[in-house]
């Protein structure tokens, strides 16, 4: 187990580097800069800006500067548009906001959805399955850019139950809406995941054995069933959590949240490269972390897998 | 009193091509501490049978007819009623050892469960119980490796972990359902010999279910030969071998590979086992039948005494002599 999370962090730290070579070199060939503008600056303005900023740098330097800002001071650059304030200030004020509704959907879309596969397919072929399964398409096919005006629509216009946006420190009535539009379409995915490989361990051998074994039905399904049902599920959720949590750039916009998704979208309209880096390397390292998690809980419910 | 009766018993399967009658009206009786076998090949609806009178059906098989036990109907019984009925009066061990035991769980766990739930035995004196039962079907080390998962077990180990646990409670019955098809021959060679000694021992009648004549040879005393989802012949075993008197019985013995004559070829059945959704509107078997004439395609044999035996019963129109 030791010996495997070393493993892991030591391949990391070469894939995390191919990712920020690729990044970086993609985002120096995009045409453009973080100053260019539709009125452009004067030639000499430019050239001082750039000269501050290092960008006039050749680029294996700019690269070298950057990382070694990284691995020294932990610094992730300045940011080129916003002028006050580093990329550490940005992550720093837009994760904890993503973390949080990110983290509370993650939980809302694994229980709801959970429980919504496992009701489907225990009642296979019954009004429940219909009705799970219905909703599930809906919610799949129901894109968030859609479901969250509509959700604006009633609950804030029509009904003034709950604030049309902002984030007012996290409190519950600012969290609803943002948490069901992202939540909705992971719930769905988790639900026909979880319903249609539950379905499968339901037919298998030794489920058989189970109720010829004589034990009610909720402890085949809790203790027998469960496990090897969440296996196609788990490895779904690792890059699901990661999704979730890092944001939207959709749920930021709309409901005005303030959280990375956003930032992250537009330093890549704005060339913001420092900005667009340092998130690429927040996120590169949760999905390689949370596929450790994955490995890890893998092997926690099989036991045929050994770290 | 017979222990288990069986009468008319019939599965159905509801498909989206129609309805398809695995189990075709079949009646036996098992006293205690008897073994009866159960032969055919491959989609006879011998499991099916058995499937039927435990309610272990898929969802769309339905099951008429009637089984008591002890003189109690126990077919299509509620749930809740047949678990009580389940391990504690019959048991069932499955053909594939590999998957019939639940390879996220620890053997201890799927053992103790047992006990737990139909004795009410704490966990720890469930896993000791466990043990002991482990050690009567002469795993070695059984307390060490009562807390090993499935996979960490040969097959003939993991057959021997299904018939320990499927005896914990002492059920009347055993139902072994081709318990050593998917096993080495010299593995199932030691697996009839277990289940023999352990009937000895705790006096459980069995059900055998077998396609392996040899496996019924050995240990049955009286055998049911099905094909189609109906009984072809009933009888002794040791009669049924000496003496049958049905074409497919015929069929199967003279298909068995013999050492001590010279011979070229294997005997095989002409033809292939029949559609279940497009059976004849006689005799199931009459498509692969020698002796057939026109009665067998249109009218079905009925279950009969065969003339001259005395317990020997047969479904075929033709009469021994024509056999002959």
């Amino acid at each position: 187990m030791f010996s495997f999370v070393a493993r892991r962090i030591a391949v990391a730290i070469p894939t995390l580097l191919v990712l920020l070579v690729i990044s970086f070199l993609l985002m120096q060939t995009a045409p453009g800069g973080p100053f260019t503008s539709e009125k452009p600056l004067p030639a000499q303005v430019l050239a001082n800006i750039e000269a501050k900023y290092g960008l006039n740098d050749p680029m294996w330097k700019q690269f070298t500067n950057y990382i070694t800002g990284i691995v020294t001071a932990f610094d992730f650059g300045p940011s080129y548009r916003y002028k006050d304030r580093t990329v550490n200030d940005i992550i720093a004020q837009g994760f904890p906001v993503t973390l949080t509704y990110g983290t509370i959907s993650f939980i809302v879309a694994v229980f709801v959805g959970g429980l919504l596969g496992i009701a489907a397919a225990i009642k296979h072929n019954s009004w429940l399955d219909y009705i799970a399964v219905g909703i599930t398409i809906g919610a799949q096919v129901l894109p968030n850019f859609v479901m969250a005006p509509i959700l604006l629509l009633i609950f804030t216009l029509w009904l003034g139950w709950l604030p049309g946006g902002g984030w007012n420190g996290g409190q519950w009535n600012y969290l609803i809406m943002p948490v069901i539009a992202l939540s909705t379409s992971y719930m769905a995915s988790i639900a026909r995941l979880t319903r249609s490989s539950m379905l499968e361990v339901l037919r298998s051998n030794f489920i058989r054995t189970a109720r010829a074994k004589g034990l009610p039905n909720r402890v085949i399904i809790w203790r027998h069933a469960l496990k090897p049902s969440i296996l196609p599920v788990v490895s779904y959720l690792g890059p699901a959590f990661v999704g979730m949590v890092t944001g939207s750039f959709i749920i930021d916009s709309i409901f005005s949240t303030g959280g990375i998704g956003f930032f992250y979208v537009n330093a890549a309209f704005n060339r913001d490269y420092a900005v667009m880096m340092g998130l690429t390397i927040l996120l590169g390292t949760m999905t390689i972390a949370f596929n450790m998690v994955v490995d890890i809980l893998y092997a926690w419910i099989d036991p045929k897998i050994r770290l | 009193m017979t222990l288990l009766q069986v009468r008319d018993l019939t599965v159905n399967f509801d498909t989206a091509d129609g309805t398809v009658t695995a189990v075709d009206n079949i009646s036996f009786d098992l006293g205690r501490g008897e073994t009866l076998g159960v032969v055919g090949e491959s989609g006879s609806g011998k499991s099916q049978l058995v499937f039927g009178i435990t309610g272990l059906l898929a969802a769309n098989g339905r099951v008429t007819g009637s089984a008591r036990l002890e003189g109690q109907e126990i077919l299509n019984l509620p749930d809740h009623k047949m678990n009580r009925i389940r391990m504690e009066k019959i048991a069932m061990i499955f053909q594939d050892p590999m998957t019939s035991l639940n390879p996220y769980l620890r053997v201890s766990d799927q053992m103790a469960e047992v006990l737990q739930h139909h004795r009410g035995l704490s966990k720890r004196a469930a896993i000791t119980e466990s043990v002991r039962m482990l050690d009567a079907v002469r795993i070695p080390e059984a307390k060490a490796r009562v807390t090993m998962y499935p996979h960490e077990f040969s097959g003939g180990m993991r057959q021997r972990v299904m018939i320990a646990m499927s005896l914990l409670c002492q059920p009347d019955i055993l139902i072994a359902d081709e318990p050593t098809t998917a096993l080495d021959v010299t593995v199932q060679a030691q697996i009839m010999r277990l289940l023999a000694d352990l009937q000895a021992d705790f006096g459980m009648a069995i059900i055998l279910i077998t396609h392996d004549l040899g496996v019924v040879a050995g240990s049955c005393v009286d055998t049911l030969v099905m094909y189609g989802g109906q009984v072809m012949e009933k009888g002794t075993t040791e009669g049924l071998f000496a003496r049958p008197t049905h074409p497919y019985t015929m069929g199967l013995l003279k298909a068995v590979p013999r050492l001590d004559r010279e011979t070229a070829q294997l005997e095989t059945i002409p033809g292939n086992p029949p559609n279940m959704m497009d059976m004849p509107a006689g005799c199931p078997f009459v498509p692969r039948c020698e002796f057939a004439d026109e009665r067998c395609w249109n009218e079905r044999p009925e279950l009969k005494r065969a003339e001259g035996f005395k317990t020997r019963t047969r479904a075929c129109h033709r009469s021994l002599e024509e056999l002959a």
